[in-house]
C-alpha cells in the first residue's frame, strides 16, 4: 500500500537471505509462509491493538487453520498489498492472503484457492449526495475513487468511458474515505467489508445499498504450486461444511446471507466466475501479452506526460526557489541564514514521501491543495532545498579576485551578483543541476501516493491487471529512459559549450 | 610640483591585534609612475587595496581626484561609486571575468556600471585593444590567453571606465623580458596622456627603468 511499507518487505525479503528465498512447500514443511499487508487493517490482517507484534484478522485466523490442517506451523511474510501477487509468484510466500480478489488476470497467472468469501462493490458518496448520487451513471463529470490494483479501479477505468467519470486510485484505502468526507473527491467505490470498516471511524459519508458488481476473496498461489493449492482448497471446503469458517466471519462481524450461498456453489462443484458485474472478457488478462501492451501503450504515454510536465514545472519552481534560499544563505543576514539552513537541512533530513503526505492530507485541515498542485509543491519545495546547496556552493566557489575586479570597475553589489557571480556560478551548477533533473523525473514517481497517475504509477497499474511486470516495466523503463537520456544530451551540449567558449 | 591626484594621509590598519599599515603618507601628483617596492608583506598591495576601496581602513585619509575616504567608519557607497570612476585597478593575477571573452570584458562596466550604449562601448574596446595590440584576441575567453595578453586586456578594462588614476599589482610577474619592456613603453604611453599610475611591484629593474618615482616600504610604512 505505501511505499513505507513496500520498503520495509523487501528489506526483509533481502535480509532473509537466500535460504528462505524460493521456498516452496516441500523446502521447509514445518513453516506454512503465508503473506498479507498488515496495513489493509482489520477484519483481514492487523496488529492487535493490545499485542502489537501478533496479528489478527480472519485472514490471520484463516491462515492459522488452514496451516494446522497441513500440519505446520503458520509464518506470517509482511508484503505491501499491491505487490502481493509478483511476491508470490517468485516465492517469497507459500501463499497470499489479505482481502485478495478473484480476478481474470490472477486466474491465469497464478493457482488461485476456491473463494472463501463473497463480497459487494458499493459506492459511498457524502450524506448530502445520498439520494442523488445512486449508481455510476449519477456520477458523470465527477471524481470517484478507490484502491489501485482492484477490481474497483477496473470497474472505474470502464466507468470512464462508459458514464464519464474521473477515476482516482489511492494506494490505500483510508483516504479515499477521508477525502470523500472533506469533498476532494464525490464517491469511493470499494467492497462493502472496507466500506463499513471505515464507516465507523469516518463520518460524513453514506453507503449505497446497490451492488455495482460481485466479486470473492481468494487465496493465491505460485502456479507451481497447484498440488498445494488443491489441499488447500480441500481444507477451505471442509471449513465450509463444518462451520469453522462462518466462526471466523461472525467473529469478525462480516457474516451475511451472501456467504452459505456461495458455499453451497463450492460444496455442489459449481464454476464461480472471478467477478459478477463485469464482463470478463474485457479484462487484458484474456488476451495477449503484445496486444495488452498496444492496448496500454496510449494510457502509459498520457501518464509519461503527466511525469514530464510535472517534472519540467517542479524543477523550474525548485530552481527559483533554490536561487533565493542559496542568495539568503551567501548574502542574507543572521537571522535569515539561520532560517534558511533550519530549512535545508529539515527538507534533507525527512523523507519526501513523509513531506507528501503532510502537504496533501496533514494539511487538508487547513489548506485543501489539489492533488497535482500538492505534488507539483512537495517536489518543489524538497527539490529546491538541494538546489539551493548547489547554488550556495557554486556562489561561494567563485574566487574573490572576480568579485573584487567587478567591484573596483564600478559594478553595483546587485550587479556583480548577476553579471559576474551567478553567471560564472550557473556553469559550475549545470552539471550537478543536470543530475538533480534526472533524479527528479525519477522521484516524480513519489506522487502516485497522492493520487497523481503518473508513469510509474500506470505501469504498477498495467502490471497488476495483466499478472506480469515483463512488458510493462520494458516500456515503462524505455519510456524514462526516452524522457532522461535527451536530457542529459543537452546538458553536456551545453557544458561542452561553455567549455569551449564558443 | 603639480597637485597631488592621489594624496594619503597616515592610514592605519590592523587586521586582528596585528598591524598592517601603521602610517602611511604619500603624495603622487598627476602624471606620474609611482613604484611601492619593498619585501612581501610590508603591506604595499593593501595600500593600493584601500586606495581601490576593496579595504576599510581603522583611521587616516585616502583623497583621489576630489574624492574622499575616511578611515574608522564603512565607506558610504555613495562615496564608492564616485572613487570607482577615478581609480581603476589591474590585479597581479589579472583576475579577468572568465565567463566573458576579452572584448565583453572590457565593455562590461562601462554598459552596465556607466550607461554606455552598447555599440559605443564596444567601438571604444576595440580601440583600446587595438591599442595595446591584441585586437585580434578579442573574442578569446581568458583561458585562451597568454600571460601578456591577459594582462593588456586587463588593462584595457580598467581604462574603459577612463580613470584617472591606475593601480597595479605586480604588473611584470608573468612577462618574459621582451614583454616586460613593452609595458613600461604602454605604461609610458598612459603617462603621456596626463594619467597617473601606482605600481605595487618587486621588479627592481622595472621600477628603475620605467618609474618617475621609487616609494620604499617596510613594516607597514613608507620607508624612504
Amino acid at each position: 500500500m505505501s511505499r513505507f511499507a513496500a520498503t520495509i518487505a523487501l528489506v526483509a525479503i533481502v535480509c532473509a537471505g537466500p535460504a528462505q528465498r524460493g521456498l516452496h512447500a516441500s523446502d521447509r514443511p514445518a513453516v506454512f509462509r503465508w503473506a498479507g499487508d498488515p496495513e489493509g487493517g482489520a477484519p483481514f490482517v492487523e496488529a492487535d491493538p493490545s499485542h502489537p507484534d501478533e496479528l489478527v484478522g480472519f485472514d490471520v485466523e484463516i491462515a492459522t487453520l488452514l496451516a494446522r490442517g497441513l500440519g505446520r506451523r503458520p509464518e506470517f511474510v509482511n508484503i505491501t498489498f499491491t505487490s502481493i501477487d509478483q511476491s508470490i509468484a517468485r516465492g517469497d510466500a507459500d501463499i497470499g492472503m489479505s482481502g485478495i480478489e478473484d480476478t481474470p488476470a490472477r486466474r491465469t497467472t497464478l493457482a488461485v484457492t476456491v473463494p472463501y468469501y463473497e463480497f459487494r462493490e458499493v459506492l459511498s458518496v457524502r450524506d448530502g449526495d445520498a439520494s442523488r448520487l445512486r449508481t455510476l451513471a449519477d456520477l458523470r463529470g465527477k471524481r470517484v475513487a478507490t484502491l489501485t490494483g482492484t477490481i474497483a479501479y477496473e470497474i472505474l477505468l470502464r466507468a470512464e468511458a462508459e458514464h464519464g467519470i474521473s477515476a482516482v486510485s489511492y494506494e490505500d484505502d483510508v483516504h479515499p474515505f477521508s477525502d470523500l468526507a472533506i469533498g476532494r473527491v464525490d464517491a469511493v467505490l470499494l467492497d462493502n467489508v472496507l466500506a463499513e470498516r471505515r464507516h465507523r471511524t469516518i463520518s460524513g459519508f453514506t453507503i449505497q445499498p446497490q451492488t455495482v458488481a460481485i466479486g470473492h476473496y481468494v487465496g493465491v498461489l505460485a502456479a507451481g504450486n497447484a498440488p498445494l493449492r488443491d489441499t488447500i482448497d480441500e481444507l477451505l471446503r471442509g471449513a465450509m461444511r463444518d462451520g469453522r469458517l462462518e466462526r471466523i466471519f461472525r467473529k469478525w462481524r462480516v457474516w451475511n446471507d451472501d456467504q452459505p450461498k456461495l458455499y453451497a456453489q463450492i460444496l455442489a462443484g459449481q464454476p464461480i466466475a472471478p467477478v459478477i458485474g463485469l464482463d470478463a472478457s474485457a479484462s487484458v488478462a484474456a488476451i495477449s501479452k503484445w496486444e495488452a501492451a498496444k492496448r496500454y501503450l496510449p494510457s502509459l504515454l498520457q501518464a509519461s506526460t503527466v511525469t514530464i510536465v510535472l517534472s519540467c514545472l517542479s524543477m523550474a519552481l525548485a530552481v527559483g526557489i533554490g536561487v533565493l534560499i542559496a542568495t539568503g544563505r551567501v548574502y542574507g543576514g543572521r537571522l535569515a541564514r539561520l532560517a534558511l539552513t533550519s530549512y535545508v537541512e529539515l527538507i534533507r533530513g525527512t523523507p519526501i514521501l513523509l513531506q507528501l503526505f503532510v502537504l496533501y492530507y496533514g494539511l487538508a485541515a487547513a489548506i485543501r491543495l489539489p492533488a497535482f498542485a500538492a505534488a507539483l509543491l512537495g517536489l518543489a519545495l524538497n527539490y529546491a532545498a538541494y538546489e539551493s546547496e548547489i547554488y550556495r556552493s557554486a556562489l561561494e566557489a567563485v574566487s574573490t579576485g572576480q568579485l573584487e575586479a567587478a567591484r573596483t570597475l564600478g559594478l553595483s553589489e546587485r550587479q556583480v551578483l548577476t553579471l559576474v557571480r551567478a553567471a560564472q556560478a550557473f556553469r559550475l551548477a549545470l552539471a550537478p543541476m543536470t543530475n538533480d533533473f534526472i533524479a527528479l523525473l525519477k522521484d516524480s514517481s513519489l506522487v502516485s501516493v497522492l493520487t497523481v497517475l503518473e508513469l510509474t504509477k500506470q505501469t504498477q497499474i498495467f502490471a497488476t491487471n495483466l499478472g506480469s511486470w515483463v512488458i510493462p516495466g520494458t516500456l515503462c523503463a524505455a519510456l524514462y529512459l526516452a524522457m532522461s537520456l535527451p536530457l542529459a544530451a543537452v546538458a553536456r551540449r551545453m557544458e561542452r559549450h561553455w567549455r569551449s567558449g564558443s | 610640483m603639480a597637485e597631488p591626484v592621489l594624496h594619503i594621509d597616515n592610514l592605519h590598519l590592523r587586521r586582528g591585534t596585528r598591524p598592517i599599515l601603521t602610517g602611511v603618507t604619500l603624495a603622487v601628483p598627476g602624471g606620474e609612475l609611482v613604484a611601492i617596492m619593498g619585501p612581501s608583506g610590508s603591506g604595499k598591495t593593501t595600500v593600493l587595496r584601500t586606495v581601490a576601496g576593496l579595504e576599510r581602513f581603522d583611521s587616516g585619509r585616502i583623497a583621489v581626484d576630489g574624492v574622499t575616504l575616511e578611515g574608522g567608519a564603512a565607506i558610504p557607497s555613495s562615496t564608492l561609486k564616485q572613487l570607482r570612476r577615478k581609480v581603476g585597478m589591474v590585479f597581479q593575477f589579472h583576475c579577468l571575468f572568465e565567463h566573458l571573452s576579452a572584448i565583453a570584458n572590457v565593455c562590461l562596466a562601462p554598459v552596465h556600471a556607466h550607461g554606455v550604449a552598447p555599440a559605443h562601448a564596444e567601438g571604444r574596446a576595440r580601440e583600446l585593444l587595438g591599442a595595446f595590440g591584441v585586437q585580434h584576441r578579442a573574442a578569446a575567453f581568458p583561458r585562451e590567453l597568454s600571460g601578456g595578453e591577459a594582462q593588456r586586456v586587463a588593462i584595457a578594462r580598467a581604462l574603459a571606465v577612463d580613470s584617472p588614476v591606475l593601480l597595479m599589482v605586480e604588473p611584470t610577474a608573468s612577462l618574459d623580458p621582451l614583454r616586460r619592456a613593452e609595458l613600461g613603453e604602454l605604461l609610458r604611453g598612459l603617462l603621456a596622456q596626463g594619467r597617473t599610475l601606482v605600481v605595487a611591484t618587486h621588479d627592481e629593474e622595472f621600477a628603475r627603468d620605467w618609474a618617475t618615482r621609487i616609494v620604499r616600504m617596510a613594516d607597514g610604512q613608507i620607508a624612504g
